[in-house]
C-alpha cells in the first residue's frame, strides 16, 4: 500500500472548510494543516497528545452552530482511543474527525504503530459507538471525506496515508497567542 | 447512601453539594466533565437533573482538561469533578492550561487521608497536591464543610477572572470515610 499524500488531501480539504473550524493533533497533522493555509479558526495542538479530540469536543459542545474538524494521527488518536466513546455519548452533531493514518509515529522517527499491523481505528470508532465511520485508501475515494463536513455528526474517518517526506511548515508556537487569536476570531475573546 | 457491592459513604454531601451547585449555575458553568466518585454522588446528580447544565462522563480524567481547553476556545465555561486518583491522569493534559494560559477549574474529592480504609488509594491521595502544583496548579485545601461553597465560589472566580488552573481539594474529613462494611 503506497497511501495518499497527506498534504494533497489536507489542502483538498481545507480548501471547502468554510466557516469551519479546526483542531489539529500534535506534530504532522499540524505542519500539514498550516501548510494548506494559516487561519485564525485553526487551533494548532503541539503537546498535549490524546487530547486532539477532547479538545474538539469541547469546541464542538461551545460553538454547536459551526461545524468542527479535528484533524490528527494515528499514534495520537490511539492514545486518547476513550474519547471516542465520551463523543458518541455526547452525540456533537457538528463534529467531523479524520485521522490521517500513516502507520506509524512518524514525528518521532517513523516508529511502527498499531494500525499497521492489527489495529483498524474505524472499527474502533464504530466500536466505540460512533455510527457514521468510513476509510479511505484511494484518491479515487477521497470524495467520501466530505461527509467530514456533510453528515449529521460525529463522523469518524480514516485516511490511509503514506508516511512520505514533506517539509516541516511550523505554525506559531506559543498557546497563549494561539488561543487568544482563535477567541478573538469566534468573538468569544 | 449506597454504593451497590463497594460499601457505602456517609451522605455528607448534602449541604456542600447544593451550595457547589447554586455557584456553578451563577457563574455560567454550564458543563461538568468527570469521572464520577462516591463523594461527588449527590453534586453529579444535581447537574444530571437540570435541563441547563451538561454532564460529560469521561474515560479518564485527562480527557476533561482537553475538553475544558475546547469550552473555553469556543467561550463557554466549564469544570472536572474527579476523585484525588484522577489528578495523577492529569498531569501530562495540565501542560495545556499552563501553555494556553487558560482558565481551568476542578473539583476534587479527596481519598487517601482521613481514617482511609483502602491502601491502594494513599499514594495518590497524598501525592495529589504535590502534582497539581508541580503543573502550576493553585490549589485550595478545605476540609471543613460550611466552608465549601465559600472556598469553590472563591476559585471559580480566580480561575475564570485571572485565566489560570485551579483546584478545589475537598477533605475526606469533609466528605466522610468510605466504610466496606456491609
Ligand atoms: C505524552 C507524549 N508521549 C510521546 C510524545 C512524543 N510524540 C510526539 S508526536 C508523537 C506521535 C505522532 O504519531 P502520529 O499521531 O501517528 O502522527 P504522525 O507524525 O505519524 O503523523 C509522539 C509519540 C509526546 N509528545 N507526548
Amino acid at each position: 500500500m503506497n497511501g495518499l499524500d497527506r498534504r494533497e488531501l489536507i489542502s483538498e480539504l481545507l480548501a471547502r472548510r468554510g466557516d469551519a473550524l479546526v483542531v489539529t493533533g500534535l506534530g504532522s497533522p499540524s505542519w500539514d494543516c498550516f501548510a494548506a493555509g494559516d487561519s485564525a479558526a485553526t487551533f494548532y495542538l503541539w503537546g498535549a497528545m490524546g487530547l486532539a479530540v477532547p479538545t474538539a469536543l469541547g469546541l464542538a459542545l461551545a460553538q454547536p452552530e459551526r461545524r468542527v474538524l479535528c484533524v490528527t494521527g494515528d499514534g495520537e488518536m490511539m492514545m486518547g482511543i476513550g474519547s471516542l466513546a465520551v463523543v458518541a455519548a455526547q452525540q456533537p452533531a457538528n463534529l467531523g474527525i479524520l485521522v490521517l493514518d500513516n502507520g506509524h509515529f512518524g514525528e518521532t522517527g517513523r516508529q511502527e504503530g498499531m494500525t499497521s499491523a492489527r489495529t483498524d481505528l474505524a472499527a474502533m470508532a464504530a466500536g466505540a459507538g460512533i455510527a457514521t465511520t468510513l476509510t479511505v485508501s484511494e484518491p479515487s475515494e477521497m470524495a467520501q471525506l466530505a461527509a467530514l463536513y456533510d453528515a449529521p455528526g460525529p463522523v469518524f474517518a480514516v485516511a490511509k496515508v503514506a508516511l512520505g517526506d514533506h517539509p516541516l511548515t511550523l505554525p506559531e508556537r506559543d498557546g497563549a497567542t494561539l488561543s487568544r487569536r482563535f477567541r478573538a476570531g469566534l468573538g468569544v475573546a | 447512601m449506597a454504593e451497590t457491592g463497594t460499601g457505602t459513604i456517609t451522605d455528607a454531601g448534602t449541604d456542600w453539594s447544593d451550595e457547589v451547585f447554586a455557584a456553578m449555575r451563577a457563574r455560567g458553568i454550564g458543563t461538568v466533565a468527570t469521572v464520577p466518585d462516591g463523594g461527588l454522588t449527590r453534586l453529579l446528580n444535581l447537574c444530571a437533573a437540570d435541563n441547563a447544565t451538561r454532564l460529560v462522563t469521561l474515560t479518564t480524567e485527562e480527557e476533561g482538561i482537553g475538553l475544558l481547553a475546547g469550552l473555553w476556545l469556543g467561550g463557554k465555561r466549564g469544570m472536572l469533578a474527579m476523585q484525588s486518583s484522577g489528578t495523577g491522569n492529569c498531569i501530562n493534559a495540565l501542560s495545556l492550561c499552563a501553555t494556553l494560559k487558560m482558565p481551568c477549574l476542578m473539583l476534587v474529592t479527596m481519598r487517601g487521608q482521613w481514617g482511609e480504609f483502602n491502601p491502594w488509594q494513599v499514594p495518590m491521595g497524598q501525592g495529589a497536591r504535590a502534582a497539581m502544583e508541580a503543573m502550576g496548579v493553585i490549589c485550595f485545601d478545605v476540609d471543613e464543610r460550611p466552608r465549601i461553597g465559600e472556598t469553590f465560589a472563591a476559585a471559580a472566580d480566580l480561575a475564570f477572572d485571572s485565566s489560570v488552573a485551579v483546584a478545589v481539594m475537598i477533605g475526606q474529613r469533609a466528605i466522610g470515610t468510605k466504610s466496606f462494611a456491609k
